[in-house]
């Protein structure tokens, strides 16, 4: 007998009475949620902006150190930053190693927890968030929910494909429980609400 | 050896034992402050538990339509029975490549296996690549939590492991060099590896996706840079739905370490373009737990460790002590299921306080299992005969209540007028790093018949 079989049957030999599955409870509400959002960004280590347009976040970025010191970067985002890297020209994510920052487009922000929901559609390699070393993410204005149960009813997934949440910058705490911002991937993480 | 002669070790180093109770108890503190700022929490926690039990009561159904699912989107399911066989699995995949440089990021199922020697014993490079995990597997030794595979290390030893294997300055233990040195160390690493092995957090019965929770970002960077990505989990990691991410994603990192998400919470489905994913779905006595009513619920867990952070006996004993991969109050539960005779002295290594069943995100009965498990192992005969006459001399002691009340005359004359040598020999366990109370004039029986009504 094959093994998923023998796993199955073990498993179909205790027949459980199904337990019915609970609605969701209904998620807290914050008054003004992009405003959440910035201080739940600032409490997990992230930097937050706000720009009207793309000529005003360029330039509020420009204040941003990381983003100034950056000898090479990619952007995905229209007027914001500059691509020292023709993406389209590579497969091997392996030629990212060496980017000091990216600037990548983020589908929506999540006001509970600072996270941003990325989609791996907008990535022409999936290792774009992670080895860059330094990184931001431009929310559109009014692409803020509130909680995680509010973000699941955003997504889907038919078939292949990835996403990711990303809240502030990678971290570690595993040296005596002190916190160490730049554990494997990004070193900062910068969020703009555009628009 | 049992916990209580392991977990004299760990108390023999007093300012160490108090550094890990104080640490833990930090991460118990955070995880009350995400708790308390969500008014919704308990209907998180008890959502989570129906979700969960609904999912046990029909875990075949899912599990096929899972499979079903992960392969439409392009990854391969492979089943496991045992432990042999998932490492057997997982070999084959990785020698079929020729891949002989693996990372690996956090899973305990891998170590519930002991996935790593069986790879290297086979000429494959096995780096664990979080950081806690990497300091241990540099150490030689194991996690000793969950979630904080190294907290019972200081960071002193950190730095000598770190001159010794990174080449970091002699005596440095500032953790932020420490940690640099290792994302510089561990980037080679992942740069040069041909394959990455994640744990899965979640499963979607749904959508056939697995999802991994970390702060570091080593999963993703293990999963991003080689092409192949193999990713194993235990039957009960599966939900049904898409959205019930919406309930343990809220559930998952403030319980574990209390903050409001991880860093990243990544969502596989399919492999990336060119690539491979592979899950291997593994029972390893999971159908047995299913099958033993009174611990089913223990298949629930999601691995937060606020049960370990919690757990008095935990904090003031160290992981280590209950010789066990998953260590803390949900091992107490799970080992004995695996090997009763072994691990007998887990159940006992509770306080039954309550605490652990009171975190738990997903409302496991921790402490009534724990206590359920003392039962059984006493019918089993597997509790020390002095542990199983004291039982009963305290049945007999508890069903008379003239005994007890006898009992309590001779102990509060005893505790006044025995010498001290007497009175804290060998005996006294419970005195070897305690003063015993002074006794009482009157018993509260004593104080209760004589109070005064008016
Ligand atoms: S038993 Fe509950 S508290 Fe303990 S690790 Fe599992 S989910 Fe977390």
């Amino acid at each position: 007998m094959d093994s998923k079989r023998a796993i199955l049957e073990a498993l179909r030999r205790t027949d459980l009475p199904p337990a019915p599955l609970p609605p969701y409870p209904a998620p807290v509400r914050f008054a003004d949620p992009e405003r959440q959002f910035a201080e739940s960004l600032l409490s997990v280590g992230g930097r937050y902006l706000r720009a009207a347009d793309a000529a005003q976040l360029a330039s509020q970025l420009a204040a941003v150190e990381p983003f100034a010191r950056a000898g090479r970067m990619v952007s995905l985002v229209p007027g914001v930053g500059r691509s020292d890297l023709d993406l389209s020209a590579i497969s091997d994510p392996h030629q990212l190693e060496g980017l000091d920052f990216a600037v990548l487009p983020g589908a929506f922000g999540v006001a509970e927890n600072g996270a941003v929901w990325v989609e791996g559609a907008s990535l022409p390699l999936r290792a774009l968030f992670v080895v860059p070393q330094h990184l931001a993410l431009v929310v559109p204005a009014g692409a803020v929910v509130q909680t995680m149960q509010d973000a699941y009813e955003r997504i889907a997934f038919r078939g292949a494909g990835f996403g990711v949440f990303v809240s502030g910058p990678s971290k570690t705490a595993d040296i005596e429980q002190s916190l160490v911002i730049g554990a494997h991937g990004a070193r900062s993480c910068t969020v703009a609400i555009l628009g | 050896m049992g916990h209580p002669e392991a977990a004299a070790r760990f108390v023999a180093d007093d300012a160490r034992a108090h550094w890990h109770d104080q640490a833990l108890w930090f991460v118990r503190l955070k995880r009350d402050r995400q708790a308390h700022g969500l008014p919704e929490w308990e209907e998180l926690r008890s959502c989570a538990a129906q979700i969960k039990a609904h999912t046990v009561s029909r875990l075949p159904q899912y599990l096929e339509e899972f499979e079903r699912n992960a392969t439409a989107a392009g990854a391969v399911v492979h089943w496991a029975r045992d432990a042999e066989e998932h490492n057997r699995i997982v070999h084959r995949i990785l020698s079929e490549r020729g891949v002989t440089r693996l990372v690996k990021s956090k899973s305990m199922l891998t170590e519930e296996c002991d996935l790593n020697p069986y790879l290297e014993a086979r000429g494959i490079e096995v780096v664990d690549t979080d950081l806690g995990e990497r300091i241990v597997q540099l150490a030689g030794e194991k996690p000793s939590h969950i979630v904080l595979p190294a907290i019972h290390k200081k960071k002193e030893e950190i730095g000598v492991l770190f001159h010794e294997h990174l080449g970091t300055q002699e005596g440095a233990s500032d953790p932020t060099y420490l940690t640099e040195a290792a994302r510089g160390h561990l980037r080679e690493r992942f740069l040069a590896a041909q394959a990455g092995l994640t744990g899965v957090n979640f499963a979607i019965a749904e959508t056939g996706g697995v999802v991994v929770c970390t702060n570091e970002g080593n999963a993703d960077m293990g999963t991003s840079l080689p092409p192949i990505h193999i990713a194993c989990m235990g039957v009960e990691k599966l939900i049904p739905r898409l959205a019930d991410l919406g309930v343990f994603t809220r559930l998952l990192a403030r319980s574990a370490t209390g903050q409001p998400a991880t860093t990243y919470t990544s969502h596989f489905h399919g492999p990336m373009k060119g690539g491979e994913l592979h899950v291997v779905v593994v029972d390893n006595g999971r159908s047995a737990l299913l099958a033993a009513e009174a611990h089913r619920r223990a298949l629930s867990c999601i691995r937060c460790g606020a049960c370990m952070n919690t757990c008095p006996v935990f904090r003031r004993s160290g992981g280590y002590s209950y010789g066990a991969v998953i260590p803390g109050p949900i091992g107490s539960i799970l080992s004995p299921a695996r090997d009763p005779a072994r691990h007998a002295s887990l159940p006992f290594a509770s306080t039954l306080c309550g605490s652990c069943s009171d975190v738990c995100p997903v409302r496991i009965d921790l402490h009534s299992q724990l206590l359920a498990w003392r039962g059984e192992l006493a019918e089993k005969r597997l509790v020390p005969a002095g542990k199983r006459l004291a039982m009963k001399a305290a049945s007999l002691v508890f069903r008379h209540p003239a005994l007890y009340a006898l009992g309590g005359r001779v102990g509060r004359f005893l505790l006044r007028h025995l010498p001290r040598a007497l009175l804290y020999g060998r005996w006294n366990a419970w005195g070897r790093q305690r003063e015993l109370p002074p006794a009482p004039a009157r018993s509260f029986r004593e104080l209760y018949d004589g109070r005064d009504d008016g």
